[in-house]
């Protein structure tokens, strides 16, 4: 059986007592909510905290609220399973649905939380192995030891940020609510984000992820297109999310398309989004935009699959995530 | 806050009965399942959340026992496969397992019984493809799955009309 290490185990009522406890910890507490991303690492000793915060028996983080029209407040504790399956959030945030019920498994989405998918853990395949197996090779710079394994002179930790919402929501412009003592603060869920495989959250570990908020339905359509060997169980290897805010005579006003699963952070389009502006969603710009979406993918080999084919599925996804948004 | 170098008492309601017992704060629901209160239907496989081996209800949903700590289950109810039946008997879902051989080395099947009960209690007549998205959390390595949807939908059809 693989046991959990020992810790301290809080669990405050507010989001006022979590902070408090946060604060008087320091660094040596971590946040926990649903467990699926924290405990295994803990059990594979990734993480050793000797403290932990649950933040479970906080009412006011769960749950949604709002509507398509006035925009949605999603708490940060809300299960996978209510997020996906809300009312609302099928209605209007379809993509945002089919993103969340894409995640790993059923029986997990009961279990994890919007909150705790934003915050996960970057994954490497020189990172996600048992401590025996890391300390045969001497363990890696994110995690025990000093060298990148996938690539011997990077600086950094190139470890890929695997959530399947952080792409869609920053694609979105959705914001995060963050708590701490110090005061609240929110952030846009794109400038959530470092392109730096251990240092990968924009967030003090102080910090309290409370809620998500989305802008209003209507005026853009969404999609998000997963990459991933089985139909469930599985990290993306590729996650690509397209927004396109359009004119009423069918060309693209504005446009946010987001890769993940290819970087530490999800990464932004830039010059796919700008090929797109002023055009119709033709066969033709759909093409372009999608090669230079592909262009800034530069996936490592890190994760499942060869890096050559999951560079070329960037574009292939790109294409086929615009190709859902087609009239 | 509990203090991790010392066992605290817990009263966790399984199978319709409360049963008290002391722990640590760190040891998971399947830990205690097994070990503490001898339910040993419960399976351990990955342990990591990877294969829904640990499967078991709490509230009527299925949750891995493996990612979830005891501590965290007070005041909920929890059932595992020695108490997926109410009466004395089979539940409808074991019976068409056996009936069907929908088990060949039966590792995965407290599991997938969990789930499958979980589904059945909230849709009567789930089709293949429902059934089939269902049970996308829990790994099967021996039987190819086939009988297992097949035994769900029997079940399914059994429990849709008890008398017969």
């Amino acid at each position: 059986m693989m046991r959990l290490p020992k810790f301290v185990y809080h669990a405050p009522t507010s989001v006022d007592e979590a902070g408090r406890i946060l604060a008087g910890e320091g660094t040596a507490a971590r946040v926990v909510a649903g467990g699926t991303d924290l405990y295994p690492n803990m059990k594979r000793g990734h993480q050793l905290p000797p403290v932990l915060v649950s933040l479970r028996r906080i009412p006011k983080i769960t749950g949604i609220s709002g509507t398509p029209e006035t925009g949605l407040r999603i708490g940060a504790c809300t299960s996978l399973t209510q997020l996906g399956s809300h009312p609302a959030v099928k209605s209007g945030y379809a993509a945002l649905a089919s993103a969340v019920l894409s995640i790993s498994t059923p029986i997990l989405r009961n279990m994890g939380t919007i909150g705790g998918n934003l915050c996960l853990d970057t994954r490497c395949n020189y990172y996600n192995q048992n401590y025996e197996w890391r300390r045969a090779i001497h363990f890696c710079m994110k995690c025990d030891g000093s060298i990148c394994w996938v690539a011997p002179s990077s600086k950094t930790c190139l470890a890929i940020n695997s959530s399947d919402t952080a792409p869609l929501l920053a694609a979105l412009g959705g914001r995060a609510r963050l708590i701490s003592t110090r005061g609240e603060r929110e952030l846009a869920i794109k400038d959530l984000y470092n392109l730096d495989g251990i240092d990968y959250l924009n967030k003090r570990p102080d910090e309290i992820l409370t809620e998500i908020l989305l802008p209003p339905a209507g005026g853009w359509i969404a999609s998000y297109r997963k990459l991933r060997r089985r139909g469930s169980f599985d990290f993306p290897v590729l996650g690509v999310a397209a927004v396109l805010w359009k004119e009423p005579d069918g060309r693209i006003r504005d446009a946010k398309i987001y890769l993940n699963a290819v970087a530490s952070a999800p990464l932004e389009a830039k010059e796919a989004e700008t090929c797109l502006v002023g055009r119709k969603l033709d066969t033709e710009t759909i093409r372009e935009a999608a090669r230079l979406a592909a262009e800034m993918a530069k996936p490592v080999d890190n994760a499942d699959f060869g890096i050559a084919w999951r560079k070329r599925m960037a574009r292939v996804f790109t294409e086929r995530a615009l190709n859902d948004l087609k009239e | 806050m509990t203090n991790g170098k010392q066992k605290i008492l817990l009263a966790l309601r399984v199978n319709g009965e409360v049963r008290e017992f002391a722990c640590y704060p760190n040891r998971t629901l399947l830990e205690v399942l097994r070990e503490d209160l001898g339910l040993t239907g419960t399976k351990h496989g990955c342990e990591l959340g990877e294969c829904g081996t640990c499967t078991i209800l709490i509230d009527n949903q299925p949750i891995l026992s493996c990612l979830i700590l005891a501590l965290e289950c007070e005041g909920r109810e929890i059932v595992t496969v020695e108490g997926l039946s109410p009466g004395p008997g089979l539940h409808p879902l074991q019976e068409a397992f056996g009936e069907l051989g929908a088990a060949q080395c039966g590792y995965c099947t407290p599991g997938i019984l969990c789930t499958a009960k979980a589904l059945l209690d909230r849709n009567r007549r789930p089709s293949r493809a429902e059934i089939r998205a269902a049970l996308a959390g829990n790994l099967c390595r021996c039987t190819g799955y086939i009988k297992i949807f097949e035994a769900v939908e029997l079940a399914a059809e059994r429990m849709e009309r008890p008398s017969e």
